[in-house]
């Protein structure tokens, strides 16, 4: 295991060395433009091939990833990338496919996309699908855009409050205002679901809509699900679902059914492509039929034998530069191809049934948020190990010490000492029970020596950070000596 | 047996499991899910084996232009540049592919020093003081760094260049729709003195190639008490000034073009670049530098009170990714070119779209209309463009984009040092012949 530091290429950087060699022009010159618009010099590094590959190699092996490691990381859905679909995504006539170029000449890609809107449609019970979003965030976003459109286009320009349960994730505020939407926040129940007499009291004809993450923050399906979604309805609104959550649900219940308008879907997660360390993503938004005409654009349909773009009658616009993630898309959709609708099911029975495993296993020694059954995450509470002085992030870094990536840490906001544990279906028993003995082990050791743990981690590249002074005194980029 | 080869657990495992749990059955643990809308039916395409899926996909992208393409000359936002093999492999690297954003500093290494080179590297490339880890793609970059911009002058007009390209435009307004923010054509804005404005957007070099004068636009959004927001073609910057040198406030671009396949438009890079003083109101993921407890130089998401998983409502964004294997590609391709690289790469694009433009220009049915360009050109013609990229199809040579009005037919053409000089010239002879 490579521990040392690894020196930033400028620090390495010496005139005269090159990592790679180019053409030369090749034909004749022109005069360049007027000196008024001409670089005189760039400072980038100066680096020979070996030592940069070295460098970059050196790098990677200081992170956790799937590949190397389980990643219990709630929430975030960390299962395998299968690796036939990155070489899928690679071929040439995907890779070096110009997003400018005419219909006629993409048909293979407009296909792709076409059946792929079928398939999440499929599964989610809303057939109509944009591709578009670039990540949940702008998935969740369009879904917003386009409940604003459908309300303003129904003369119902005053809808402007969106409601949300204190146990959303960030995102869900931050896109409701983006969208010029007040936040209205719904209380939940000690076990994260919907208080039903708060919604009650807070829906009225200023509501546009309601976001809803199902399964829940705290892993558990919304018991009242159909009542909401009729006390929405009847007063106008729309209800959106946050798809992070999806794992838990494919071939086990349809958004579509239970009187959801709207959802999105995290690619990189239920659909298995990889995070990369924090994107790219892929966050397809799905509607009901009477809202498709809101889509945003580019929209694929069929037309005869041929697949075309198109722009809906009451778009909400154009998200990103061309058609959306396109090499995440087909890495998706040959994910789903891979699974057929059994293979999709299995996933989500395989995460449920481990999560659940998790929380019968451990339940004897952290604190559980609820004693129902839990979906496709278990959220525990390091509240019994606060006593002792260990905090949930604590146990978080002596689990990177045991070789297992952190559960997500003090999320949902509304459980003390959160953690919140997503196993996937993509782990064998015997790397749960490892899991899980770590787990215990490190309770008990918060009795008998809590300093053990509130030092971790120890096996690391790095201790600690000093996060805060990251924060006071920001260098966000090399600088010369 | 099971259908997914993703899956380890046997059935055994499950029933072990299961038994562990106190569960009889798998529908024992979905009691909160209604009965009635429980396992649907899913009506999808059946499996297929690795092998059928290969092949499958292989005749998909073989319905593509681009799998028998050997050059190609199309632009418009997105660029064919040679990627080095340095860029293809480390992306292959499982460690960074398949790592999660870097929440847990301590195992995150890897990816945060790469991001912090990133920053470091685009933040040279612009001559701008802070860059952030990375956005969405160019447009989106482009809308974020508006309403980042009325965010600090408290003001909420946004002056559009004429340089901007539509499809910019249109995302730019699919993000300021609901947020009271107004958009003007710069030939609208007042020439009043006392008249002010959150911001102007300009794109040099502009949507047909051309380089604008982005230095003197600086002056007079600034005396209106405007910032400046550039967009730019990251490779262009190899030759020509960078927003840092040219009083810009935010500059922004699509980072495509530094090692990224073209892939049908996505997954791209917004790279967006900013003065210090305007940090607290940029949006995304920022990383920097600190020490361990050890005081041993290490890396952590930073300044992260401006984003949405804390300040929620009111972050600055709702964005979370950085797009950051992306930022990995970008970050091992700037590092492989080099200073001399990118000047390299910059040079031969514009030397032989020069010559590639003067030479359409000498045949009878080619006008050339751009004048101070970069890599990008604009041809005038009586032909029908469609004609045109037909004939070069043919020759399995990717042509322009149609860019014609009502007045007459248009066609721009991007040259970049992947079209070789003999292609060109093959280009030349192929337009020189009669088309109909």
């Amino acid at each position: 295991m490579i521990n040392k530091e690894q020196t930033l290429l400028m620090n390495q950087s010496k005139k005269g060395r090159k990592a790679i060699n180019l053409p030369s022009i090749g034909v004749p010159e022109t005069s360049l433009p007027d000196s008024k618009f001409l670089r005189k010099d760039i400072e980038l590094p100066e680096v020979a091939q070996l030592d940069l590959i070295r460098y970059f190699t050196n790098l990677s092996s200081l992170n956790y990833s799937i590949d190397t490691n389980f990643y219990p990381l709630g929430s975030c859905t960390m299962k395998y990338n299968p690796k036939i679909n990155e070489q899928i995504s690679a071929i040439k006539g995907f890779a070096s496919s110009h997003p400018n170029q005419s219909d006629e000449n993409i048909q293979g890609n407009l296909e792709i996309m076409y059946d792929l809107q079928n398939e999440l449609g499929e599964i989610t019970g809303l057939p109509a699908v944009s591709l578009a979003p670039l990540a949940g965030a702008q998935g969740e976003y369009a879904g917003l855009l386009i409940a604003r459109e459908y309300h303003n286009h129904n003369n119902q320009k005053n809808r402007n409050i969106a409601l949300i349960p204190d146990s959303a994730h960030g995102t869900n505020p931050a896109s409701a205002s983006m969208a010029g939407l007040d936040a209205v926040t719904i209380k939940t129940t000690n076990e994260g679901d919907i208080d039903l007499e708060d919604l009650k009291n807070k829906v009225n004809e200023n509501v546009c809509v309601l976001m809803l993450t199902l399964p829940s923050t705290l892993g558990l399906f919304e018991p009242n699900i159909l009542e909401i979604t009729k006390i929405i309805h009847d007063n106008g609104g729309l209800v959106y679902a946050d798809g992070a959550n999806l794992n838990a649900l494919l071939g086990i219940t349809k958004f579509g059914e239970l009187g959801i308008d709207i959802c999105h879907s995290n690619l990189h997660k239920t659909f298995s492509t990889p995070h990369g360390g924090g994107g790219p993503g892929s966050g397809p938004v799905m509607v009901a039929k009477f809202l498709e005409k809101y889509l945003p654009y580019p929209h694929i349909k069929k037309d005869g034998g041929k697949f075309i773009q198109y722009k809906p009658e009451f778009s909400v616009g154009r998200l990103n530069g061309f058609y959306g993630s396109f090499g995440i898309l087909v890495r998706a959709y040959a994910y789903i191809r891979s699974l057929g609708a059994e293979g999709l099911r299995e996933i989500s029975e395989n995460a449920i049934i481990n999560a659940n495993y998790i929380q019968e296993r451990l339940k004897e020694h952290y604190e559980l948020t609820s004693s129902r059954r839990c979906m496709h995450e278990t959220v525990l509470s390091a509240s019994k190990q606060k006593e002792d002085g260990v905090k949930a992030i604590d146990i978080a870094k002596k689990l990177l010490d045991e070789g297992f990536h952190a559960p997500t840490m003090y999320f949902p906001l509304i459980v003390e000492e959160a953690l919140m544990i997503e196993p996937t279906e993509s782990e064998s028993k015997e790397t749960i029970d490892k899991f899980i003995t770590a787990m215990i082990k490190i309770s008990e050791l918060s009795k008998t020596n809590p300093d053990e743990i509130t030092n971790a981690p120890l096996n690391l590249p790095v201790e600690r950070l000093d996060e805060a002074q990251a924060a006071r005194n920001p260098v966000l980029a090399w600088e010369k000596k | 047996m099971k259908n997914s080869p993703y899956i380890p657990s046997t059935d055994l495992d499950q029933k072990e499991m299961l038994q562990t749990i106190g569960a009889k059955t798998f529908k024992d643990l979905l009691n909160d899910v209604p009965k009635k809308m429980l396992f649907p039916a899913l009506e999808l395409k059946e499996a297929l084996s690795e092998q059928e899926l290969v092949e499958f996909f292989e005749l998909m992208a073989n319905n593509n232009f681009a799998s028998k393409s050997i050059s190609s000359f199309m632009g418009g936002g997105a660029y064919n540049h040679y990627i080095p093999s340095t860029v293809k492999s480390m992306i292959q690297r499982g460690e960074f592919l398949t790592s999660y954003t870097p929440y847990q500093p301590e195992a995150s290494q890897g990816t945060l020093q790469v991001g912090f080179e990133f920053q470091s590297m685009i933040a040279q490339l612009f001559d701008m003081e802070v860059c952030n880890a990375g956005m969405y793609d160019g447009p989106t970059a482009l809308a974020e760094a508006a309403l980042m911009a009325c965010r600090i002058k408290r003001n909420n007009t946004v002056v559009i260049h004429s340089s901007i390209p539509e499809k910019s435009l249109e995302v730019i307004k699919a993000y300021s729709k609901w947020q009271d923010i107004e958009l003007i054509n710069y030939d609208d804005m007042s020439n009043d003195e006392s008249s002010e404005y959150g911001c102007l957007l300009v794109q040099s070099p502009n949507q047909y190639g051309e380089i604008e004068d982005v230095e003197k636009l600086a002056d007079e959004i600034h005396s209106k008490n405007g910032l400046i927001v550039q967009h730019t073609y990251p490779i262009s910057l190899g030759l020509l000034k960078p927003p840092g040198q040219l009083s810009v406030d935010i500059a922004t671009a699509e980072g495509q073009p530094l090692g990224v396949p073209v892939s049908f438009g996505g997954p791209f890079i917004g790279l967006l670049t900013c003065k210090k003083e305007y940090i607290r109101q940029l949006p995304g993921r920022i990383i920097g530098q600190t020490v361990d407890k050890n005081n041993k130089v290490s890396y952590a998401l930073t300044l992260q009170t401006r984003e949405q998983h804390i300040r929620r409502e009111s972050a600055t964004s709702n964005i979370c990714t950085s797009t950051q294997l992306i930022g990995l590609m970008v970050a091992v391709y700037l590092a492989t070119m080099g200073p001399n690289g990118i000047k390299s790469v910059a040079e031969t694009s514009y030397h032989r779209a020069h010559y590639f433009a003067s030479e359409l220009d000498k045949i009878d049915d080619f006008k050339l209309v751009s004048k101070n360009f970069f890599n990008e050109f604009v041809i005038e013609t009586k032909i029908d463009v469609s004609k045109i990229n037909k004939v070069l199809l043919k020759n399995n040579i990717e042509g322009g984009i149609d860019i014609s009005d009502k007045d007459s037919n248009k066609i721009m053409f991007a040259v970049t040092e992947l079209n070789s000089p003999e292609i060109i010239r093959k280009t030349i002879d192929i337009l020189g012949e009669k088309i109909d």
